[in-house]
């Protein structure tokens, strides 16, 4: 680097430190380790146990190097760990490159890590990807001298139910316990025994189940831990890797897919600093394989009587154009029955939360201008009307907001109805690694302090299910909210009136940004595109007659539907009257707060038109269903929580398989409209093209608190229910993976001290309504406010919504379940 | 034994091992204990740190850092508490001199703890004890007892206003926790691993607070330091290693034993002391301070056991543990007991230690079944300079400085074992100090 230093943009920055790496002179930020200087010059100095988003540990001693002057003249008369020391100004280091030292010491770190290594590359699922293999090609001699007894330890042990780990593999250098210990705050592995015989242990009663695990596989720079969905399945110089973005919550995770011979292998975390820096949840990593069933829709299906019959696309786009042709106009002589000069007509769309932003943008566009109609909702989910106007007013058209980088600088974050750990666990793993790293203080406005909120050292702020918008209006004096602070909303706070005005309204008084985080991939999106009643794409309001003038100008529609549409419930009640038809995609009845009215809903509508990758609820009941694409088959985006597009290409492109704004497109053709979009890219480009909203907003939602009940009445039995969705639970995207669900957490009934003791509960309690009732273990938490009780919400065979009909704020008996129990009444 | 000889001894830490149940607090007090107590409450902590660093009193624990020096690293502007950690986890083979110390006379310890508390502002101190000696740390636990019904211990001690809580911690039962940081981790309920450095623990040490670490014959020493005064300590010993300190010599010797005089006594008048190597036998090689100190011969004999001295012959003072070995003794086997003591005791965290040493025993264990091959020695060799100085703490670098010190002095013992059994050379059973069944098997 000997060029001179001609161009004005480099400005010095005093926090450099200038040291020189085997003759050549670096500067880096102070505090920066040796082995990531020696980057910086272009050295790759090996290494096992150093990980940059670990803390360093030394262990390995894979990263010796030579420093003849630490910068102050003398020099270690030792090689010194380069992943453990920090640079400093004037240090000379030699790297294996230009010290004979170094090297030697490096070689023989790797004949010792190799010497008790298997030989068994040639099956180990690491083999072609592996550092300890790839390392030992690079900087190792090409013999080994060992020519002892190798220490073996029997095959692989299960960890959990998804982790196998195979002991002599091991090099032990304590990534997968430190990742476990130090990110996702499960230090359910360690290290035991001592010597050549240590090995990564559990303990006896508590399995390796963390929602993170997976993570571990993936940084493990041997073949030690591998899951049981992949082991032995494929080797990676067979696999085709592809980019893309994770499904399963908002937080729009990059992960890399691996696939061969036209089905997915695997998928791991993409390397994303802004998202989700390396990591990935396990549901994100192990849950890919839900279509692979039976259930797979293949062919196009019409009603025949109580059946669903194949049929061809031609006859299925016939049968789904006749009924649809006459909801429409039955809208259209309602129109002009009433004499209005707009109105929706007797059809609404449900779309959920699950489609990618260009799908989702398609039913939008369908409705308003094929369908004519503004009754269409994304929320298959207990929803509410002033959670609609906290959408249009806060979220949608916003674009990029709070980031996760935000949340490590924020002065203090505030959690509302929201559990990072179970419904965005890229953000749980952000706020932890905020409040470890620089002490980010985190409150919780929640019925108890659960596991994710320990691990990230958040406060709680007691509220009784129901309470949370009178509690934010009197938060305790300690939580201490400014212009720097963050307030994070989670969906199930549209549950509970009035809760999300009053946390817009504290925003407002503290100068604190919002964001709301909903649980879904596509729900960010769906908002985006305006899949709500009061929303056109970009957060126009249909209110707004030059807003609509605006998406009509792009469309090229000479009129849109300017009348308010119904939500989900309105739609699913109109159903049920029998005189409504429904266009549906990926939504599960169990998902709304009153399965039943669902059903109903769907059995009653005068057409239902079911857009879906498998058999289900909604297929059941449907006059024609078409079978669409999953989402490796095709590309998209998704937005996330931040409002960050996340686009990504198909995994596995099928020509034969349609995605549903290529259904949606072939129905507007056969409706005699035209949707003006058949591929995603073309969707993307509208969705450019129409960009966001520049007028007046939709206005705040002024919805006024109702008084919640007096949950302190424990004595007969009532409590009130705490309840949200556990990240591995019985959602039907986990169906067939059960090593997953093996990792699940065990589902129990939580109440707190005082009420376990005043009702008498013991180790197995029955909760129950007068809808039905679940028998569970009893679970004591010492934080838990009176009076309530938790369940999850859709843990596999316990689901609160069918069993119980109930949701959170609901009443619900708890008792103990039998006389045994009884007995350890006084204890 | 002649009087000269016996006018070597300076017994100060020993003088009272002989007495009469000299671990109770009474006769402890009866030859003048814990008066130096009384002395330096009426000093100041500061005055007391200039004491010992002026006295020269340098770490008895092996590797002589001065004491006074370690206490004076104490930050004084740190919000968290100081501690005291007394590391009594003497575990190295040979080493025998801080056990019998704590079971002969406790209270010299108890009474240098919290003089030394005092001294660097510590109100809490902690000994800590190697784990399968119950009843050194049984015996420890009725002198703190004792000390605290004395007012010795616990709140205003003697009515000075100095607060000083001492606990007993049993280990459990790892080598690598008489490494500083390792103990640490052990006394804080964590697995003993050596921490990384820095953060030191004059900074960051126990529950990452501001902590000195002591051997306990170093803690032991303070008392008669505060007595006697610095002139009369620096008036022992050499120009840099001052002062008394036990030699405990173990072996082919008639009367093994711990023997205290002043730094710098040679090896030829310990012996005398111990009154020969075993009758018909001649000293073949020892250790100057315990397994992990290089080798030497009978060509040292006339060097002064000091830091300087040891180091200028290649090797180290260490714990001043004097294994003896006469001529019956095979240097192979000896080696090779060693190693598998730290293949054992390795703690596993990192690479070179663990797999080194795991190797080594596999090369030594075929050498002492005459099975070596050519080349074994060399290759033993380049696998030591791999892992000593290699490792992340100190355990390996005494693991392999008996091998290469070993091959040093008796390298064509070792050729010797590309073809004949240690156990032909030399039988086993001859080398025995007491008749075993099995080994005389051997003979």
């Amino acid at each position: 680097m000997t060029a001179a230093d001609t161009s004005s943009e480099v400005t010095p920055r005093p926090d450099l430190v200038a040291l020189t790496i085997d003759g050549i002179e670096v500067s880096v930020p102070k505090g920066t380790l040796i082995i990531r200087a020696a980057e910086t010059a272009g050295v790759n100095i090996p290494r096992f146990c150093d990980h940059p988003l670990l803390d360093p540990v030394g262990a390995c001693r894979q990263c010796l190097v030579d420093i003849p002057d630490a910068g102050n003249g003398r020099g270690f008369p030792k090689p010194q760990a380069s992943c453990t020391m920090e640079v400093a100004p004037g240090m000379v280091v030699n790297t294996q490159v230009t010290s004979p030292v170094a090297k030697k010491a490096q070689e023989g770190m790797l004949e010792f890590l190799l010497m008790n290594h298997p030989l068994d590359c040639p099956i180990c699922d690491k083999g072609g990807e592996c550092p300890l293999q790839n390392q030992a090609l690079s900087h190792g001699k090409a013999e080994s001298r060992f020519e002892g007894v190798k220490r073996t330890f029997p095959k692989p042990i299960n960890i959990s139910s998804q982790i196998l780990l195979d002991r002599e593999r091991c090099v032990l250098c304590a990534r997968c316990t430190r990742f476990s210990e130090q990110i996702a705050g499960d230090p359910f592995i360690a290290l035991v025994e001592r010597g050549a015989l240590q090995q990564v242990g559990i303990y006896e009663s508590e399995p390796f189940e963390s929602y993170f695990s997976g993570n571990t596989i993936q940084i493990c720079p041997v073949g030690a831990l591998t899951s049981s969905i992949y082991r032995f399945r494929s080797r990676p110089f067979d696999l085709v890797s592809v980019p893309s973005i994770a499904e399963h919550d908002a937080c729009g995770a990059a992960i890399r897919v691996d696939h061969r011979r036209g089905e997915v292998m695997r998928r791991l975390a993409g390397d994303d600093p802004e998202v989700n820096e390396e990591w990935i949840t396990d549901r994100d990593r192990f849950a890919f394989r839900s279509a692979r069933g039976t259930d797979r829709i293949t062919t196009p299906l019409v009603r025949d009587g109580d059946t669903l019959r194949p049929a061809s696309w031609p006859e299925a786009i016939d049968v789904a154009v006749a009924g649809l042709r006459e909801a429409i106009s039955g809208g259209a002589a309602q129109t002009a029955r009433r004499g209005t000069d707009s109105a929706s007509g007797r059809v609404g769309v449900l779309t959920g939360g699950r489609l990618t932003r260009e799908n989702a943008y398609g039913y939008s566009k369908f409705a308003r201008t094929v369908l004519n109609t503004n009754s269409i909702d994304f929320r298959s989910r207990p929803s509410s009307n002033e959670e609609a106007e906290f959408l249009a007013h806060a979220v949608a058209g916003t674009g990029l907001g709070v980031t996760n980088a935000d949340l490590e600088q924020a002065s203090t974050v505030l959690l509302v109805d929201f559990e990072p750990e179970d419904e965005a666990g890229t953000v749980f793993l952000r706020l932890r690694k905020a409040n470890r790293k620089s002490g980010l203080k985190i409150w919780t406005v929640a019925p108890y302090l659960s596991r994710g909120s320990v691990k990230m050292g958040a406060g709680l702020v007691p509220t009784p299910p129901g309470a949370e918008a009178e509690v934010l209006g009197e938060l305790p004096a300690e939580v201490e909210l400014d212009a720097g602070s963050i307030i994070l909303i989670g969906e199930r706070a549209a549950t509970v009136p009035g809760t999300l005005s009053a946390a817009l309204g504290l925003a407002e008084q503290t100068g604190a940004r919002l964001a709301w985080i909903p649980r879904r991939a596509g729900d960010r999106g769906a908002v985006e595109v305006g899949c709500l009643p009061g929303l056109l794409p970009g957060g126009r309001p249909v209110a707004d007659a030059s807003a609509r003038v605006d998406v009509q100008a792009v469309w090229g529609s000479e009129t849109l539907p300017g009348d308010d549409g119904l939500d989900a419930a309105g739609m699913l009640t109109a159903a049920a009257g029998g005189d409504f038809a429904l266009v549906v995609a990926g939504v599960e009845p169990g998902d709304f707060a009153d399965p039943d009215a669902v059903r109903t809903g769907l059995e009653n509508a005068s057409f239902v038109v079911s857009l879906e990758i498998r058999r289900s609820e909604v297929t059941d009941r449907a006059d024609v269903v078409f079978p669409v694409a999953l989402n490796e088959q095709q590309a998209g985006s998704f937005v996330n929580w931040e409002g960050r597009e996340r686009e990504f290409e198909a995994a596995l492109p099928d020509k034969t398989t349609m995605n549903d704004l290529r259904v949606l497109a072939a129905l507007a053709d056969a409706l005699g409209g035209d949707l003006g979009v058949r591929t995603p890219a073309a969707a993307a480009a509208e969705i450019a093209e129409l960009d966001r909203w520049d007028g007046d907003r939709a206005a705040a939602p002024t919805s006024t608190i109702s008084g919640s009940g007096d949950q302190d009445g424990a004595g007969d039995g009532e409590l009130a229910l705490a309840t949200w969705r556990t990240m591995i639970d019985a959602s039907r995207s986990n169906d067939g993976e059960d090593a997953l669900l093996g990792t699940a957490r065990r589902p129990v009934a939580r109440v707190g001290v005082r009420t376990a003791r005043d009702l008498g509960l013991g180790e197995r309690v029955m909760v129950s309504t007068t809808a039905g009732q679940l028998e569970l273990p009893l679970e004591v938490v010492p934080d838990m406010v009176n009076g309530v009780v938790w369940l999850p919400t859709n843990a596999p065979g316990f689901s609160v919504t069918e069993n119980l009909r109930v949701l959170a704020g609901g009443t619900v008996s708890v008792n103990p379940l039998d006389s045994a129990e009884e007995e350890g009444e006084d204890k | 034994m002649s009087e000269q000889s016996v006018d070597l001894l300076t017994p100060v830490l020993t003088r009272n091992w002989g007495d009469e149940r000299a671990w109770k607090l009474s006769n402890y007090e009866r030859v003048g204990g814990y008066a130096a107590l009384r002395k330096a409450l009426k000093q100041t902590p500061d005055e007391l740190v200039n004491l010992v660093k002026d006295a020269g009193l340098r770490g008895r624990g092996g590797a002589g850092f001065p004491t006074g020096m370690k206490w004076s690293f104490v930050p004084k502007d740190n919000p968290n508490p100081t501690y005291l950690v007394i590391n009594a986890d003497e575990s190295e083979p040979g080493t025998c001199k801080d056990i019998p110390l704590m079971m002969a006379s406790p209270h010299t310890l108890v009474e240098g703890a919290i003089i030394s508390s005092y001294a660097i502002g510590a109100e809490h101190a902690f000994i800590y004890v190697r784990g399968e000696v119950l009843h050194v740390a049984r015996r420890l636990q009725q002198a703190v007892r004792e000390a605290y019904s004395a007012g010795y211990l616990g709140k205003n001690i003697l009515g000075s206003g100095v607060n000083v809580d001492l606990v007993i911690h049993s280990g459990a039962g790892a080598y690598i926790c008489g490494e500083e940081t390792a103990l640490l981790d052990s006394l804080e309920g964590l697995r003993g691993q050596p921490r990384l450095r820095p953060p030191f623990p004059a900074v960051a040490g126990l529950y990452a607070s501001p902590t000195v670490i002591n051997n306990v014959e170093s803690i032991a020493s303070v008392p008669c330091i505060v007595d006697n005064g610095k002139e009369w300590f620096s008036s022992m010993g050499t120009e840099k290693s001052k002062g008394m300190t036990i030699y405990s010599l173990s072996g082919h010797v008639k009367r093994p034993g711990q023997f205290e005089a002043p730094m710098g006594i040679t090896l030829r008048q310990l012996l005398e002391l111990a009154g020969g190597v075993r009758d018909g036998h001649k000293l073949k090689f020892w250790t100057p301070g315990g397994s992990s100190t290089p080798i030497l011969t009978d060509e040292h004999l006339d060097l002064p056991l000091d830091y300087e001295g040891m180091a200028g012959a290649g090797s180290m003072l260490g714990t001043k543990a004097l294994q003896i070995f006469d001529d019956t003794t095979s240097v192979v086997r000896t080696t090779l007991r060693w190693v598998e003591f730290y293949k054992h005791e390795s703690c596993g965290k990192c690479t070179p230690c663990r797999e080194g040493s795991w190797w080594l025993v596999q090369i030594l264990l075929r050498l002492e079944a005459g099975e070596g091959v050519e080349g074994d020695i060399e290759k033993m060799l380049d696998l030591c300079d791999n892992i000593g100085g290699r490792s992340f703490c100190a355990l390996a670098d005494g693991a392999v400085a008996c091998v290469t010190s070993a091959v040093r002095y008796f390298r064509e013992e070792f050729e010797q074992a590309y073809h004949t059994p240690a156990w032909e050379l030399f039988p086993y059973g001859r080398s025995a100090l007491f008749a075993s069944s099995k080994e005389g098997a051997n003979a």
